[in-house]
């Protein structure tokens, strides 16, 4: 049989999805467990008893100092920025994007300026943002709308256009005007489009959270990371990595389950 | 009175003349097939007809006024494709067109106009055999179905004109039987001119009270982008096979299929015959 037929069942599926993260734990444990025989004081892959007492020690025990469960008061910080940021960027997206997709006039005149603007690294901004709105959390939103905003804005205008002529045309013949059309016709086409375009924006949010979290915080995931990367707190950090990690994944499962249950007629119409 | 005027229309890209010196006049409530081989300019004149493109000269008029020059509720569509929205269950789909009217701002009905509306298109859908599927997205049916519901669709907002762009011709035979027999009952029943493109002769004969077929006949490579079709006007042995690259088109052919088929006067007893013998031959 040809390898390209050969399709794994339901149990295969699940053990070969478990293989590469099964050997990529045995693999750390084998180098970790080399390292700290030599040297058991060994920081740079500390073993998993060590980590997991890190994470008791920032996730369960109060920090003496603030009185703060530090992780949670971590997650807290970086998610309630990362969320904000990503509700503005999606809703200038869908707004200027079926602009931009469905008015002519509009694609003539913002389409070139978001298509050059999209262009800006946005990193290279962040020295100009913490100069204007100063090292507080708008700063920090503002790189994470700048940075996703942009495309999204570009991919949705996209999207707009690909709706079928012949559906536009269709909505005319039965009298509606451009508001009907964009209200009924394209808005609730574009929403589960929208859902996967922010899918892939998940993974760029996060860095330019990070990178304006390395730089000026008093909280934050990335801060955290960045502030014990001093004491080479390996211990603390690939605990850290790893909960971003299943914070983005979890995010990216919760819209790949919005768009199934509020979006039935879309996984038929996406096929069709 | 006619329905529908061309008077000396055509349609140029550039240099590149589509259509060429259109005259036509289409009597109300007739149904008229166009046919022709592909990219001959058919579905181009049936846009002008939508108000989807312009004419680049001539003027079309529609019960003796100029045609506007944007699809509005007054021609209803059914395309081969694409004819209904994806994200609206089927009775969505055709209760939509009075919710465009009656609810400018959010085109949405509430409560009682909405119960009304839906009343309507349950109608509508009892009268194209959809009245099981209210609830289903159009992905969940077949092609067949999907252009019983396009019709629906199109005729709640009761347009003078029905346009039909290939509607049938992604279907299997027997399910285009049915949909034949569905189109004839809809002429019958309500006060409309269709115009048809269709690839299919037996189509065009079985439905059409009129055959307008289009052809290019002046096609010479140093001629292609000087001449486009004309309408029914040159002797059958100027008509050449098309070839090479294709500027444009023109009526070459037009008849009224006999014996004559009228549509029964709206309302009234439908005891017309409507089965023409070229039909008949053809079984």
């Amino acid at each position: 049989m040809r390898l390209l037929n050969i399709k794994p069942d339901r149990a295969w599926t699940v053990a070969l999805a478990a293989l590469p993260f099964f050997a990529l734990i045995v693999a750390y444990m084998v180098g970790s467990g080399i390292r700290l025989a030599e040297n058991p004081n060994d920081k740079l892959l500390p073993s998993f008893t060590a980590m997991a007492e890190a994470v008791k020690h920032y996730a369960l025990e109060a920090d003496p100092r603030s009185g703060l469960y530090l992780m949670w008061n971590d997650t807290l910080s970086s998610l309630s920025l990362l969320l904000t940021a990503l509700a503005i960027s999606t809703f200038i997206a869908l707004v200027v994007g079926i602009l931009i997709g469905l008015l002519p006039i509009a694609g003539a005149t913002f389409g070139p300026v978001v298509a050059v603007a999209s262009m800006v690294p946005p990193l290279a901004l962040l020295p100009i943002l913490f100069i204007i709105m100063g090292l507080g959390d708008g700063a920090k939103i503002s790189l994470i709308v700048i940075g996703t905003t942009l495309k999204l804005v570009r991919d949705m205008a996209l999207r707009v256009k690909d709706i079928p002529a012949e559906l536009l045309i269709k909505a005319q013949t039965l009298g509606a005007s451009t508001w009907q059309i964009a209200l009924r016709v394209v808005l609730p086409q574009m929403l589960p489009r929208l859902i996967d375009s922010v899918r892939l924006e998940i993974g760029p949010a996060w860095l330019f959270l990070i990178a304006a979290e390395a730089i000026a915080a008093d909280s934050g995931l990335g801060y955290r990371i960045f502030l014990v990367r001093r004491y080479l707190a390996m211990d603390v950090i690939i605990p850290y990595v790893i909960w971003i990690t299943v914070l983005a994944f979890l995010m990216d499962l919760a819209l790949r389950l919005l768009q199934r249950k509020a979006f039935p007629w879309f996984a038929g119409a996406r096929t069709a | 009175m006619t329905a529908i005027v061309f008077d000396k229309v055509w349609k140029e890209y550039g240099d590149h003349v589509v259509l060429e010196r259109i005259n036509l006049e289409i009597a109300p409530r007739s149904f008229v097939a166009l046919v022709g081989p592909s990219g001959c300019g058919k579905t181009t004149f049936l846009r002008m007809l939508l108000g989807e493109e312009a004419a680049t000269r001539g003027t079309i008029l529609v019960d003796g006024k100029p045609l506007k020059v944007e699809p509005d509720a007054d021609r209803g569509v059914v395309f081969q494709r694409y004819s209904v929205f994806p994200h609206l269950t089927v009775l969505q789909n055709v209760m939509i067109g009075r919710e465009f009217e009656t609810s400018r701002f959010l085109g949405k009905l509430f409560g009682a106009k909405r119960k009304q509306a839906e009343d309507e298109a349950r109608t509508l859908l009892d009268a194209v055999g959809l009245n099981d599927h209210e609830n289903k997205y159009p992905a969940a049916l077949s092609g067949g179905m999907q252009q019983r519901l396009a019709l629906a669709q199109a005729l709640n907002r009761k347009p003078k004109i029905l346009l039909l762009d290939e509607p049938f011709g992604a279907l299997d035979p027997g399910i285009r039987a049915d949909i034949h027999v569905l189109i004839r009952k809809i002429w019958n029943e309500n006060d409309l001119t269709v115009v048809m493109v269709t690839h299919d002769l037996s189509e065009a004969f079985r439905l059409g009270t009129r055959v307008i077929a289009f052809e290019r006949p002046r096609n010479r490579p140093e001629e292609l982008e000087r001449y486009g079709a004309t309408l029914g006007s040159e002797a059958p042995g100027e008509i050449a096979r098309p070839s090479g690259p294709q500027p444009g088109a023109s009526i070459t052919r037009d008849f009224e299929v006999w014996p004559k088929k009228i549509a029964a006067p709206v309302g009234g007893a439908a005891s017309v015959p409507d089965t023409p013998s070229v039909a008949k031959a053809a079984e």
